[in-house]
């Protein structure tokens, strides 16, 4: 693989992703970087204000509320999803009857558009339609207007984001709870291991580099957080914003 | 005490499947009940008089057929682009070394932190820059480039002997042979599992279309049904049968081609 031909030929393959990610990705992000430094109403020539926007934004109430939303959403949901979906490959990992289709089941929200997540959600969490609050009112309490109530409706686009995606990563740490041989969980038994020391001292600690996985790709997407938050809150013409990603949208700064 | 955990473990096992698939199953019942019964209450479980009347009229409002067409359209042609370019880059970070190999791919993977809708404003002006505003292939190119699809593609073709492709060389055969007629019929587990992500991304897809497209004939599923949802009123009929009606395509791939699909998030879930 050493010839000067072959030096050019792995560029020729890379070439149409670079070009691609390049034009709509990278030069999109430098340009919103540079347009940060100015002030712009997309019709005259943008001013240069320095970090004026940034200072603006620092100063303004509402971008550290979101900001604080964010951290909210974001260190509750990796950890639920953590927690759940490695439960959920605990549990269709063992040899039960039917876990072919427990494992379907589990992962059917994961193949839900975010956009129809947040309808069915919308739906069941209805104010005065919804069926969540007319069990509510059947044994005797208060109906809640769950995605109004600005605490309310944080618990629900959680509860929405880990129901949407523990599914998923189910999957990896099934991958991952297969790839560890069985002869480690005999030796344990033999050496009197309950089940429960089996799991802390072997399953886990094998499980690491999936662990990791999982933490950082739930993260950048916990992170990332939009169009859920959107369909389930205010839907696209709204104002409302809950969280950072939601909340860049109103803000309509192409600050970073 | 053994078989008592397995049958508790068992019968948690089957509630929790089933919680996990009711606010689907809820949203397909509802969507049967007519405009009467949905708001009824007590509510009703099972519809009373059940009626399509409501796919039915979100049949007729706006364009609906268009709307799906148009989704189709995006996602299998974007699906086409897609294997073709990824396979092509993970073929590369797989099987050669070059100047930069790691730091391109790295930075690829690394895109996947970017939040589209940080970049929103500017991705617009550079979509309208190229004449791609409003067109639908500002939906099938850009969002082609998946990260995660290099990502799959390379693990997977390291995976695949490098003698197979020294062999071909000695044999006098070209770097694209090699790749279309070598790689990637060897690489097919790997391109049928993105062939069905791919398909399921674009097809779930709002934020790429929501940027580039405000024609209304152009509108995907998605947004359309996004737009449905209007903060004061919202028409439940309807939008409950759209609904259903996006899940449909998905749901049915997903039944066919549930192992590919696990296969897939097992090679994601390989570290790098």
């Amino acid at each position: 693989m050493k010839s000067k031909r072959l030096q050019l030929i792995p560029y020729l393959f890379i070439l149409p992703n670079v070009v691609i990610f390049l034009v709509f990705v990278v030069v999109p992000a430098l340009y919103g970087f540079a347009l940060s430094f100015t002030r712009w109403d997309v019709i005259s020539e943008p001013v240069f204000v320095g970090v004026g926007n940034y200072i603006s934004i620092f100063t303004s109430s509402s971008f550290w509320e979101t900001t604080q939303r964010t951290l909210v959403y974001v260190l509750t949901v990796v950890p639920l999803t953590y927690v759940v979906s490695l439960l959920l490959a605990l549990l269709v990992d063992s040899n039960m009857r039917l876990r072919t289709l427990m494992r379907a089941f589990f992962y059917v929200p994961a193949m839900l558009s975010a956009v129809v997540i947040g309808v069915s959600w919308r739906w069941i969490f209805g104010d005065y339609f919804g069926i969540i609050n007319y069990f509510i009112e059947r044994y005797g309490g208060t109906p809640i207007n769950w995605l109004t109530t600005p605490g309310w409706a944080m618990l629900v686009v959680i509860l929405a984001s880990v129901w949407a995606r523990a599914g998923y990563y189910m999957v990896m740490f099934l991958a991952g709870l297969q790839g560890i041989p069985e002869v480690y969980y005999e030796a344990a038994k033999i050496d009197g291991a309950s089940r429960w020391q089996q799991f802390w001292r072997i399953t886990l600690p094998l499980l690491k580099p999936t662990s990791l996985v999982v933490l950082v790709l739930c993260s950048i997407e916990s992170f990332k957080v939009f169009d859920l938050i959107v369909t389930l809150t205010t839907g696209v013409t709204g104002t409302g914003n809950h969280v950072l990603g939601a909340g860049y949208l109103p803000l309509g700064l192409p600050a970073r | 005490m053994n078989r008592w955990v397995s049958r508790v473990l068992q019968a948690a096992g089957l509630v929790l499947a089933v919680i996990f698939v009711l606010p689907v199953i809820w949203v397909v019942i509802s969507s049967f009940k007519p405009g009467t019964e949905l708001f009824a209450w007590p509510p009703t479980f099972w519809p009373k008089s059940a009626t399509v009347s409501n796919y039915i009229d979100a049949l007729n409002k706006g364009n609906f057929e268009r709307y799906f067409l148009n989704s189709l359209y995006v996602s299998t042609l974007s699906t086409i682009l897609t294997l073709v370019i990824n396979s092509m880059a993970g073929y590369a970070f797989a099987k050669f070394s070059f100047k930069g190999d790691r730091l391109i791919f790295y930075t690829f993977i690394a895109t996947l932190m970017v939040p589209l809708q940080v970049i929103m404003v500017p991705i617009f002006l550079v979509i309208r820059r190229l004449g791609l505003y409003n067109s639908l292939w500002g939906i099938i190119i850009p969002p082609a480039a998946t990260p995660t699809g290099v990502f799959l593609m390379r693990q997977y073709m390291i995976t695949i002997p490098d003698e197979i492709i020294e062999s071909a060389r000695i044999d006098g055969a070209s770097e694209w042979r090699i790749f279309w007629l070598i790689m990637l019929p060897l690489a097919k587990p790997v391109l049928t599992a993105l062939t069905i992500f791919s398909f399921m991304w674009r097809w779930n897809d709002f934020l790429w279309p929501f940027i580039v497209i405000s024609n209304e004939q152009k509108y995907t599923i998605q947004v359309a049904i996004a737009n449905f949802v209007g903060q004061f009123y919202v028409d439940w009929n309807s939008l409950l049968a759209m609904s259903v009606l996006a899940m449909i395509p998905v749901l049915i791939i997903f039944l066919i081609f549930q192992r590919h699909f696990m296969k897939g998030i097992a090679i994601t879930g390989l570290k790098m």
